[in-house]
């Protein structure tokens, strides 16, 4: 299986790359771990003319906590959080995420900023994201600009990011206290995308009630997306095992996931609600211990 | 004498770390594609996106004038030279390359020769092909019925059935069900699978113009039967055919069957002169090389209400798919399924099969298993706990009181199979105290009543393996048996050659062993060679657990050949073996010492 | 065709080429030095029979260009024996009879050799999970276990220790 020809720039700085992706516009495409461009441009499901690696571009590497926020940079892999001790203390969603990402080998390549720019709906960060309701840096000709979680995605593969930006960073605020998120994915076998994924993130008031909660799910729509109405029904309420059921019931009707070969809709929607709950649960249990 | 050096011969019983060990661990195993000649051309090919389809142009000239690109081979170039067709090893025919149609989804459509594999993957995507789409049947019950797409309308016959079997008696199986008091029914479907070895398939074809001797590096599980098949596509004799099988990354049953890719890589290198390779990629390999199972089985059992089974009743559609290829070196078209009546005593039994063509990739190979013995004892296993179940007996019990006894051996079957031996109460009972079976019932219930579920699952099988009996078993009429060679050298060290082929099995560690074993020589000065067709004798290759049976007794025959003859000459001076072969009466072996439990 | 020199470190030796920026790593390796131990198994970044140490971790290489690696640092499974002493992870492979047909063994060697270099002492989950990104048809695994596990003790025993119990030499 062989990549179709393409012209290859390796820029030095940030500034650099940008201008390469002004001057190519939909030509060309960003390299980072590869992961699912150079499978995709193998089957020669994409054939850019010109690929800008941007592998050597300082700066856009690390996962540190920064000004009450974690920052995840664009070339931050898998792995590194994988191993950033402040990823598995304060952000233990983002372990549970990223240890489900393909396998231990793709991670060590694969960056999170590219999961999150690639948009397939099927990638397991997404859902995360919008559950941590995080703020992705983009980088332009004209400079930063920031794009809430919540208007990113646009469609199955396209995001809000224009062709001559870059998504630089990931922003993602520190939980408040009493909080706790999860991420259930349910795949046939290792390193396979998901039937249905679930990302639960929620806050506890002070009397146990729930606060803020927000609900990302994977692979069961055209796009990622929130699981508004099951937030609604849990928000303000005392998160007992039969408010977890029922919002994770709605979150199994409001999802829309196409039947495939990874099972018809319906099995879908069934296993959405189960890896709903699931995260829920987890999430709670992780809110209350903090 | 023999017994204290036992563990320094690594005779059977004993472990030997595997010979071949030492060159995969470090990277230097020569799998197909690590074959690199000089002048090496590679070939790529261009597959039908339909399952159903006229071809009605194939147009190559944007390919041939890309810069690299040396040849296009379609189906009509070789219709010219009468290769668009070849035998199938079940007497049906298969395209190598199409001449007006596509019969299934990533069918070889043309190929590409080039100069490197890059430039041939361009180039197959440069190749326009137009199709006319035509209804495709992928369904075997549909295939049956009279309006259904015709998928081979290159047979005299204009149906998709291919063949009708039967195995057993009918009439007396008919008359047992129906007086029988219980009879239990169920529809089976064990659907296609794919071995998917971890290399894919491929090869390097190499024609020497000189002295007309083709030359082929491929991934086959029988080198031999291959020479044979390549011969009678081409018309070379085997003396001008020579097929290495190199080291194999797994075969189970994929790499038996003779793949279009692999004569087209023979007919570019006749066409150009220089060796040519092709090695199929992993989606290739899923999509269009041979499938195991895709059986479509009702099966019946009469049965007293006692639970004693006295019949079995079985029809199966079977899905071949576009061509007839499966690999089942049988006599039998459904292969070795009449086997299913297991490891129980019938009083009558009937077995009919009926064969589809349908627009899927053609196969039928043995993986896990040989020659449809895993459909049969899926099955019978089946339909035992099914009965089981309908009579609320245990799944033990049952099989118990259905057993052949071991007084009844030789025991023939219902569909006509000679059981030599057994004892499978014992067999069972001893497996059953194993596990702690009533232990496990117990904590069954109790889950159960907490309403947990807990599941226990038996089986217990009889299968044919070895293939084999030459009065049940061939290849294109070629009687199965298999074959060893052994030189014994002036100082005592061996070299055996053995006709069947190794994908990962250890051969060269095992007949090592075989031969240590019967000639007390020491295993590490024993080298065993295959599958290279110019040296080791003609064998029918590794499938079906049939190396060590077949060829493995071979090899001990020779070698005792050998220690007989070796009894009629004195000892020469050079000799180092470590121990004396040839002790009276008795075989070596007779009087050692065992480790208690071999290894592995 | 445009080509792009590069120039990587491989089992410590300098290798620079002239390669077209589509090339992939593994066939860099495979096909431009001719070093065939590393494997291609599926080609989708599945199996792992690709799997080489890219500037220390492994990664699968057929997922790589090879105009990625310039100026980097690989090892394959040619670079594991040191002065005709087999890795311990080879010796392992060899001694729990760890591989079977041999095709994904480079690969599953190089993934286990990174695990041990970063975990000396790993249980089995650890070991599992470790591989998950390789795969074997012939063995079921627990062979391939077994022989990480030799590995690791044998790499913990201190330089001058003898050979384990049992632990045939080569």
């Amino acid at each position: 299986m062989i990549p179709g020809p393409f012209d290859y720039h390796a820029p030095r700085s940030l500034a650099e790359a940008i201008g390469l992706l002004g001057a190519h516009g939909f030509d060309a495409k960003l390299l980072a771990g590869g992961q699912s461009l150079i499978p995709m441009m193998k089957f020669r499901l994409a054939e850019p003319a010109v690929i800008v690696d941007l592998n050597r571009v300082p700066g856009l590497d690390g996962v540190r906590e920064q000004d009450g926020q974690l920052v995840i940079g664009a070339l931050a892999r898998e792995a590194d959080l994988e191993q950033a001790a402040v990823v598995a203390t304060t952000y233990p969603i983002l372990l549970d995420t990223a240890l489900v990402v393909a396998d231990p080998l793709v991670r060590n390549l694969a960056t999170v900023g590219g999961n999150l720019a690639h948009a397939d709906p099927a990638n397991d960060h997404p859902a995360t994201m919008l559950a941590l309701g995080a703020e992705l840096t983009a980088t332009g000709p004209t400079g930063e600009r920031t794009i809430p979680i919540d208007d990113f995605f646009v469609d199955t593969f396209t995001t809000a990011l224009e062709p001559d930006e870059i998504l630089t960073a990931i922003r993602i605020p520190r939980p408040a206290p009493r909080s706790g998120g999860a991420y259930v994915k349910f795949e046939r076998k290792v390193g396979d995308y998901a039937i249905a994924g679930a990302a639960a993130h929620l806050t506890l008031d002070d009397d146990g009630r729930v606060a803020a909660v927000r609900i990302g799910l994977t692979n069961v729509n055209y796009k990622p997306m929130r699981a508004t109405q099951a937030e609604a029904a849990l928000l303000g309420q005392e998160p007992t095992e039969d408010a977890i059921r029922a919002a994770a019931q709605l979150a199994s009707q409001e999802c829309d996931p196409s039947s495939d070969l990874r099972g018809p809709a319906d099995y879908k929607r069934a296993v959405a609600r189960t890896v709903t709950a699931r995260a829920l649960r987890r999430a709670l249990e992780r809110a209350r211990a903090a | 004498m023999a017994t204290t050096q036992s563990t320094q011969i690594g005779g059977l019983g004993y472990a030997v770390k595997r010979k071949e060990d030492p060159r995969f661990i470090r990277g230097k195993g020569t799998y197909v594609d690590d074959v690199k000649l000089p002048g090496m051309l590679y070939l790529d090919i261009v597959r039908s996106p339909l399952a159903h389809a006229r071809i009605t142009q194939i147009d190559a000239s944007k390919a041939l004038a890309m810069p690299g690109v040396v040849a296009v081979i379609t189906g009509k170039d070789l219709e010219a030279a009468g290769l668009a067709w070849m035998p199938t090893l079940m007497g049906d025919r298969q395209m190598v390359l199409p001449t007006d149609r596509v019969v299934y989804y990533a069918q070889e459509v043309a190929a590409v020769v080039a100069e490197d594999r890059y430039t041939a993957a361009d180039a197959v995507l440069a190749i326009d092909v137009e199709y006319e789409p035509l209804e495709p049947v992928v369904d075997p019950f549909r295939a049956l019925q009279p309006d259904a797409p015709l998928v081979r309308p290159d047979r005299e016959q204009k149906t998709n059935h291919i063949w009708h079997w039967e195995a057993g008696d009918k009439e007396a199986t008919d008359r047992v069900f129906q007086e029988a008091e219980v009879v239990v029914a169920q529809d089976l479907y064990i659907p296609r699978i794919h071995v998917s070895s971890i290399e894919t398939c491929g090869c390097v074809a190499s024609f020497d113009r000189v002295s007309g001797k083709l030359t082929i590096w491929m991934t086959s599980q029988a080198p031999h039967a291959h020479r044979t098949v390549f011969s009678l596509v081409s018309g070379i004799p085997e003396t001008k055919i020579r097929v290495i099988s190199p080291d194999i990354g797994g075969g189970f049953g994929g790499k038996v069957p003779v793949y279009p890719g692999y004569v087209l890589a023979t007919v570019a290198s006749l066409q150009t002169g220089r060796p040519v390779k092709w090695i199929e990629d992993r989606s290739e390999n899923l999509q269009a090389d041979s499938f195991a199972r895709d059986y479509h089985i009702h099966a019946e059992v009469a049965a007293t209400r006692d639970g004693k089974m006295r019949a079995l009743r079985v029809r199966t559609v079977a899905d071949h798919g576009a061509f007839d290829a499966a690999a089942n070196p049988s006599k039998f078209p459904a292969g070795l399924f009449s086997i299913g009546t297991g490891s129980y005593d019938l009083e009558a039994a009937h077995f009919s099969v009926d064969g589809v063509y349908t627009n899927k990739a053609p196969g039928g190979v043995a993986y896990r298993c040989s020659f449809r013995v895993t459909e049969a004892v899926h099955m019978i296993e089946r339909m035992v706990d099914v009965l089981a179940d309908e009579l609320d007996m245990d799944p033990a019990e049952i099989r118990f009181k259905n057993f052949i006894q071991p007084e009844q051996f030789p025991y023939k079957s219902p569909t006509g199979w000679e059981y030599d031996s057994g004892n499978y109460p014992a067999a069972l009972q001893k497996a059953l105290d194993a596990i702690g079976y009533q232990e496990l019932r117990r904590e069954q219930a109790e889950k159960r009543a907490r309403g947990e579920l807990m599941g226990i699952g038996i089986s217990t099988f009889t299968e044919i393996v070895g293939a084999g009996p030459s009065h049940t078993f061939d290849i294109l009429g070629i009687k199965m048996f298999d074959s060893a060679e052994i030189r014994v050298h002036p100082t005592g060290s061996a070299l055996v050659r053995i006709g069947v082929q190794t994908q990962g099995q250890g051969h060269e560690t095992t007949f090592a062993q075989i031969v240590a074993e019967e000639l007390g020589l020491p295993v590490e000065n024993i080298v065993v060679e295959h599958g290279d067709t110019d040296t080791a004798p003609y064998g029918l290759g590794t499938y079906g657990s049939r190396s060590t049976p077949t060829a493995g007794a071979a090899t001990a025959v020779a070698a005792r050949k050998i220690r007989e003859k070796a009894r009629l000459l004195p000892r020469p001076t050079c000799w180092r073996s470590t121990r004396t072969i040839w002790s009276g009466a008795t075989t070596p072996s007779a009087s050692r010492a065992r480790p208690s439990a071999p290894r592995r | 065709m445009r080509t792009v020199p590069i120039s990587v470190t491989v089992n410590g030796e300098v290798r620079q080429a002239a390669v077209e920026p589509r090339l992939l790593l593994v066939h860099f390796i495979r096909e431009v030095l001719g070093l065939t131990g590393t494997h291609i198994g599926c080609d989708t970044t599945s199996c792992g029979a690709c799997t080489i140490h890219l500037n220390g971790k492994p990664v699968k290489s057929c997922t790589v260009f090879a105009v990625q690696a310039d100026g980097a640092e690989i090892r394959t499974v040619e670079g594991l024996e040191q002065d005709g002493r087999l890795h311990p992870v080879q010796e392992g492979f060899w001694q729990e009879h760890g591989l079977q047909c041999g095709f994904c063994t480079p690969g599953m060697m190089m993934t286990a050799v990174a695990l041990l270099e970063a975990n000396p002492n790993p249980d089995e989950a650890e070991i599992r999970r470790a591989i998950s990104g390789n795969l074997c048809r012939c063995t079921g695994y627990v062979n391939i276990v077994k022989a990480i596990r030799y590995a690791a003790e044998k790499m913990r025993q201190p330089e001058v220790a003898p050979a384990v119990a049992g632990g045939g030499e080569d």
